[in-house]
């Protein structure tokens, strides 16, 4: 279907198109033109089919806009569903059981570790080892393959208990949850996450001795950081050059720009500069607040200063949050007592509400206007993969001339690859990558 | 209701494997990834499976890639750009059976919200140039374009659906695919009726069964992911519903992820419209 690859080089010219990128949750492709050496266009397209999601919303009461935006994303469901939820209760001012504050704590990291271990384990990992999926990768790794979609379904048990089911969960509601959960219940995953635990620390190793291309990236990186936990529901917006702002403020900082050849509004600083969100990012500039037994992990890597620059080690991040993720879901297990109510009581009304979480992929940031009936009057949806969708272009700019001395295969393979490292999510952006290789007149 | 051109269905495509080791392939359209995510979160039974078919086509999980022929094509997301509808109708082409999969496939799905709205009026909404984008004035199932040969509903579809889906497959039988209302599935639970109970709006009467009650389960309303079952009184519900809450109110309820299904579809036109139409609808055949 997509075999119209095609590459020439003479003289450090170099046009690759793969037009249809796989392993990635969407649809897109990749230009890439280089002449005499230069890099004169590095663009990855979203062709993913417009579905209007800030459009949908408007005239619907908060707690169906928690339903609707989960929708967005398949994989990545719970990260819409909190950002939406804590925005209009930070709006409308709800306090919150502290409860319900770990129990939602506990969603996230069954999403983290769901999303990580698809992308690691299914995704990522067969291009380390060279398999064009983990299916074919699992007649030489069954063990790896079934180790890793152990990970994945604790995720989704996860998922599953408070949620009700791993895709599109039904019992998030303003004010908490739709029903309360008995300490039995919830302490009922503890072994399957221990089991969790130890296959996520093995993946570590795994993967920190992967052979990796060397690449250092120069560019801004963009996270959450919150002083007593490892981000997710909430903290600020901290960069790698010194940023300090509050999550309802996103858009003093940043800005969406459409351009001609993405479905998916691009994000960039408010100076025009791309910057990059994800696992590298939050373990660059959070690391310091992960979880004792994910910090060990990490340490003993030797890696966390190739994290910060080099796009290829972003596996080893995913695998440090993998185990800080479980880590976190058995301590709050442990700690587990019931709210008093299921939710918090609250009234609809008019307020403007903003907040932004950390999803699997990367910081995501909603704003709602709601009107004098509490209804969804305007929305903002900014998911993480169309804010890394500029730095992406810039990183695939300065890697390219890299390849230009390899064979098509395996320039082709190294630039996927690279695209891949981001672990985008087109379906959120708006959808897949396609890459074809042309020649230059 | 008004109807866009229509496209020509695909002919049925050849066999293209052995019946013992079907060749199947899985596209998607507009969707959110969620009921192909399905099959990779079959995670004890994947491999199993893998090893009983040949899964020619699957982008998100393989770099393999083919353009067919199918035994089995699963399809996920609805149709809503000119390029949508002649890839549908060339991929129909080459599928021996087409097999739509989720609420967006078999019904449109959330996106389809926007065919009550001005499509001009939604594009601006969204992108500052509407003109770089491209899509039909309508987000429509896939049974609107070619002929489909059967449907796994919900949103997302049931993981348990699915693997029974794929057991009958390779075994060569007619997979069960209960077409019954959400209340059975409520009762056979033990959950306390949330409608009769708490006087909590329950779209469970109208709809298919297959997720398992989960929503009462949860402590609140079905809204509907698996749409409409078989001659579902939806009139009479929604009369029941009007007791306690305004016409549009009652219409909001249908208005969810199986909305453009003809007898939830029925309900919001009865009921002044889904929410959020700013613009009224425009009789338009413009796609």
């Amino acid at each position: 279907m997509h075999d119209t690859d095609t590459l020439t080089e003479s003289s450090g010219d170099l046009a690759v198109d793969i037009a249809g990128l796989t392993r990635v949750e969407g649809e897109g492709s990749l230009r890439l033109k280089v002449r005499n050496g230069v890099v004169e266009q590095a663009r990855l397209e979203i062709f993913e089919a417009p579905r209007y999601f800030e459009r949908l919303v408007v005239g619907r009461t908060p707690d169906e806009v928690i339903d609707i935006v989960a929708r967005i994303c398949g994989i990545c469901p719970v990260a819409y569903q909190m950002t939406a939820v804590h925005a209009f209760e930070h709006g409308l001012g709800i306090e919150i059981d502290p409860a319900v504050r770990a129990l939602r704590r506990l969603l996230y990291c069954g999403e983290w570790i769901e999303s990580h271990a698809l992308h690691v384990y299914l995704l990522h990992l067969p291009d380390f080892l060279g398999y064009p999926s983990a299916l074919d990768m699992a007649h030489d790794y069954r063990a790896a393959v079934e180790a890793g979609l152990t990970l994945k379904r604790a995720g989704n048990k996860l998922v599953e208990m408070i949620g009700g089911r791993a895709i599109h969960p039904v019992s998030v509601r303003v004010g908490g949850f739709s029903r309360s959960f008995r300490r039995t219940e919830v302490s009922a995953l503890r072994e399957t996450l221990t089991a969790a635990l130890g296959i996520a620390l093995q993946t570590v190793d795994l993967v920190a001795g992967l052979d990796t291309p060397e690449f250092e990236r120069d560019g801004r990186l963009v996270a959450l950081k919150h002083p007593h936990e490892y981000p997710m529901n909430e903290g600020r917006i901290v960069s790698s050059d010194g940023l300090d702002l509050a999550l309802t403020d996103w858009r003093s900082e940043f800005a969406e720009q459409q351009v001609p050849w993405s479905n998916a509004l691009q994000s960039r600083g408010r100076d025009g500069r791309p910057y990059l969100l994800g696992p590298s990012s939050r373990i660059t500039l959070a690391g310091d607040q992960l979880h004792p037994t994910a910090a060990a992990a990490l340490a003993r890597t030797g890696l966390a200063g190739e994290i910060a620059r080099n796009p290829y080690r972003s596996i080893v991040a995913r695998a440090v949050e993998l185990v800080d993720a479980a880590a976190e879901a058995l301590d709050i297990i442990e700690a587990y007592q019931p709210p008093a109510e299921a939710a918090t009581r609250w009234r609809p009304g008019p307020c403007s509400a903003a907040w932004a979480t950390e999803a699997p992929r990367g910081l995501i940031f909603h704003a709602y206007e709601l009107d004098e009936q509490g209804l969804v009057a305007h929305a903002q949806i900014v998911p993480p993969t169309s804010q890394n969708q500029a730095a992406i272009e810039a990183d695939l700019a300065a890697f390219a001339p890299r390849v230009l001395h390899l064979s098509h295969d395996e320039a082709t393979l190294r630039i996927e690859q690279l695209v891949r490292s981001y672990d985008p999510c087109i379906s959120c952006a708006t959808h897949f990558l396609d890459l074809r290789v042309e020649n230059l007149p | 209701m008004e109807t866009q051109a229509p496209i020509t269905p695909g002919r049925r495509g050849p066999r293209a494997g052995t019946p013992q080791r079907p060749r199947i392939g899985i596209v998607k359209f507009a969707s959110c990834d969620g009921c192909q995510l399905t099959l990779l979160d079959l995670e004890d039974e994947l491999l199993a499976i893998a090893a009983r078919v040949d899964l020619v086509e699957f982008a998100e999980a393989t770099s393999h890639r083919s353009a067919g022929p199918f035994d089995v094509l699963f399809v996920e997301g609805s149709i809503s750009t000119p390029e949508q509808a002649e890839d549908i109708a060339r991929l129909r082409a080459v599928s021996h059976r087409l097999v739509t999969i989720g609420a967006c496939a078999t019904a449109g799905g959330i996106q389809a919200i926007r065919n009550w709205f001005d499509h001009e009026e939604v594009r601006a909404v969204v992108y500052p140039q509407p003109g770089y984008v491209d899509s039909l004035a309508q987000a429509r199932p896939v049974a609107d374009f070619v002929a489909v040969d059967a449907e796994l509903r919900g949103c997302p579809i049931s993981p348990a659906q699915l693997r029974e889906f794929l057991v009958a497959l390779v075994t060569g039988r007619r997979p069960q695919l209960p077409d019954e209302a959400v209340c059975l599935e409520c009762k056979r639970r033990g959950v306390v009726c949330v409608a009769v109970a708490q006087g909590i709006p329950c779209l469970g009467p109208v709809t298919r069964t297959g997720c398992g009650a989960l929503c009462p389960a949860y402590g609140r309303g079905c809204y509907g992911c698996f749409g409409p079952r078989e001659s579902a009184n939806t009139a009479s519900l929604a009369k029941w519903l009007s007791d306690d809450r305004s016409a549009s109110d009652v219409g909001r309820l249908f208005a969810g992820f199986t909305a453009w299904s003809p007898p939830f579809r029925a309900m919001i036109d009865a009921h002044g419209g889904p929410p959020g139409q700013v613009i009224p609808v425009k009789e338009t055949n413009d796609a």
